[in-house]
């Protein structure tokens, strides 16, 4: 009830938001928690004399609850990550960027201009890519890391004290990973052990927590934590005795990406607001922050020289694959919420 | 009819018989937009039929409710059995709402006694300092009782320095952490009604129980409690139905590794299944068991009064 008044509340919210952001000279931002140096934002306000408004949110499923309960129209701009973009052009929320509506369009690096999740670049450009894997705290453990069988069938120093992201996405897939299953199979003898696996492997597990996934790892609570690669190198400079997985059954990887969302009330500030991003300079400002990989070319002069190095973006040589996350039919998706509510219940 | 019952009412009613109508009308208007329309919605949608990955299709249908009640196994496709899932998950929340209840009452009633026996003038103060930690918001409440109670966090430092145990005792992530945190959240909400009644209380009626040789426990039990009993029961409530829907706590405190009734719902519109008509019947089931619980308390306070009467 509480998230049904909560939601009812923010479409309300959103609603008002929506007339004062049609006014001249607005940009209205939706994006993740914690990502864009605000230094940047008002460096684009300052160029292009655009007041910029942002609101956060802290999933892609959130993001997308929040558009279709009403939000869409408030926003000019969101940033998806990969599977996300597909659903949302899917669901009809994407507006197309026309040919020569993007002057920097070129500037896309090579192999992001034609993603899989959004062919051609219709709606969105690239803006921050890396992976999902997980770190391991070498106080506690000394042995090989780079096995997916430490989340999931850890050795005994480990066990117990294991953090998983609260995501089903990157849950499952990691899982299917460590199986050798394909993400979206509809084999029901390999979703049938997917689900007893998973069952096994909770009883190592201390907790499910994305938002704080950082924080359990500095101070210790957790031994081991799923997480993306800017957050574990984050950890790691706080002080953490860390070291970030990539395992040989292969990871996650994932590209956020800014869209053009469907009645943008400020449509031409979003595409200014695209291309700033597509200038190397600016981009690599927030991978500068955000220590992820950006998918512009030219880049490399203007990053952090930390970040060329950064053991959590740089996969040894026999690292596994990494994978995208994919996006499963209404009823193949069906067993797949269901094997996660069993893993929760 | 309107004039011949302002005749015959006293002078006070008759000074608003008119107007009451209009008068009435922003209350209507606020019971209505923010209480009737989203409960109603609720009801509505939990009969649509589920559009993938979040929203409804405006045909009716019962799934919401048979996915409920009704397992079909992995696949879907099995005929219907009992699920238990569900009703675990409700049973779970109740078991743990019950505690924090249980533990604020224990911890709430003495203190709201001690408070209300104090010299008139210091009554506010004591007041006032049970408010103060709910000047700072839940949330970082609730990190903050992460941190005390952590392995390496100033209670089990504390233990161990005083040498009654060796190693840390795991209150993190367990059921026992998230009660602790529902009790700490709640608590005023305890400790404020039952104050208001024990204040009420005239406690020439406990010295009469004891000039009638009641000793201590006889007149608490036959005396003050029966007296106060309504305060108890709205602290009661005011603790038992948020904890029950609460999310921060089991998350934060929880470990998040079981579904509570809050995080249950909140799922389905925040999180990859998008079954917005699952959350609402899910919040309708919700809203009704509190709804009976509610009248059970309502028709025991009724009997009491009359009873006293």
């Amino acid at each position: 009830m509480k998230t049904l008044l909560k939601t009812t509340a923010t479409a309300m919210a959103l609603a008002l938001a929506a007339n004062a952001a049609s006014a001249e000279g607005k940009l209205v931002i939706y994006h993740w928690f914690e990502y864009i140096p605000q230094e940047l934002l008002d460096k684009f306000s300052e160029e292009h004399g655009v007041e910029v408004v942002m609101d956060t949110y802290d999933s892609n499923e959130a993001l997308l609850a929040s558009l279709k309960a009403g939000a869409i129209g408030t926003y000019d701009v969101a940033v998806p990550g990969d599977y996300m973009v597909q659903i949302m052009a899917n669901q009809g929320l994407l507006d197309t960027i026309a040919e020569g509506e993007l002057a920097n369009k070129a500037n896309i690096a090579e192999e992001w201009a034609d993603p899989s999740f959004d062919p051609g670049r219709q709606h969105s450009i690239p803006y921050q890519w890396g992976s999902t894997s997980f770190s391991v705290n070498r106080d506690v453990y000394d042995g090989e890391i780079n096995t997916t069988d430490i989340l999931f069938d850890p050795p005994e120093e480990l066990s117990g004290k294991i953090n998983m992201l609260d995501s089903q996405g990157e849950v499952l897939a990691m899982a299917s990973l460590h199986m050798g299953i394909p993400q979206c199979s509809t084999d029901r003898d390999q979703l049938k052990a997917l689900n007893a696996m998973l069952q096994d492997a909770k009883g190592h597990w201390a907790s499910f927590n994305s938002d704080t996934a950082k924080e359990v790892l500095v101070s210790g609570d957790a031994a081991v934590g799923q997480i993306y690669d800017g957050f574990g190198a984050k950890a790691r400079e706080e002080g953490a005795n860390l070291e970030y997985a990539f395992p040989q059954q292969g990871y996650v990887v994932w590209m956020d990406n800014v869209v053009l969302l469907k009645d943008a009330p400020n449509r031409d500030n979003a595409l200014k607001f695209m291309d700033f991003l597509l200038k190397p300079e600016n981009i690599a400002a927030v991978s500068n922050y955000a220590r992820y990989g950006a998918g512009v070319t030219g880049v490399a002069d203007h990053l952090d020289p930390a970040l060329a190095t950064l053991p959590e973006s740089n996969p040894p040589a026999d690292a596994g694959t990494g994978v995208f996350i994919e996006v499963c039919d209404q009823e193949t998706q069906a067993v797949y919420d269901t094997i996660w509510t069993n893993l929760k219940k | 009819m309107a004039a011949g019952a302002a005749s015959g009412g006293s002078a006070k009613s008759d000074t608003y018989a008119e107007a009451r109508t209009w008068l009435l009308l922003p209350a209507w208007a606020v019971l209505g937009i923010f209480i009737l329309t989203p409960v109603l919605m609720m009801l509505v949608y939990s009969f649509l039929t589920k559009e993938f990955r979040g929203g409804v299709i405006w045909e009716f249908s019962f799934a919401a409710y048979d996915q409920f009640f009704c397992s079909r196994g992995l696949f879907g496709d099995e005929p219907c059995a009992i699920e238990w899932t569900y009703i675990n998950i409700f049973w779970r929340s109740i078991w743990q709402a019950g505690a924090a209840t249980l533990l604020s009452l224990v911890i709430g009633f003495p203190t709201a006694y001690f408070i209300a026996t104090r010299p008139e003038h210091v009554r506010p103060i004591w007041v006032f300092l049970i408010t103060i930690p709910y000047w700072v918001n839940l949330l970082i409440r609730t990190v903050s009782m992460k941190f005390m109670l952590r392995d390496q966090g100033p209670l089990n430092d504390f233990l161990i320095s005083t040498g009654l145990i060796d190693s840390p005792i795991h209150i993190v992530n367990t059921n026992f952490a998230v009660q602790l945190g529902l009790f700490y959240s709640y608590l005023p909400f305890m400790v404020l009604p039952i104050y208001a009644s024990v204040e009420r209380y005239n406690f020439n009626l406990s010295e009469a129980a004891a000039d009638l040789y009641a000793n201590k426990m006889t007149t608490l039990r036959r005396i003050l409690l029966p007296a106060v009993k309504p305060g108890v029961i709205a602290g009661c409530i005011l603790v038992f139905v948020p904890s029950l829907g609460s999310f921060l706590a089991p998350d934060l405190l929880g470990g998040a590794k079981n579904f509570m009734i809050g995080s249950l719902i909140e799922e389905q519109f925040k999180g990859n299944a998008g079954n917005w008509p699952f959350g609402a019947a899910a919040s309708m089931i919700l809203l009704t068991m509190v709804l009976i619980i509610l009248l059970i308390f309502a028709r025991q306070q009724a009997k009491t009064e009359k009873g006293a009467g």
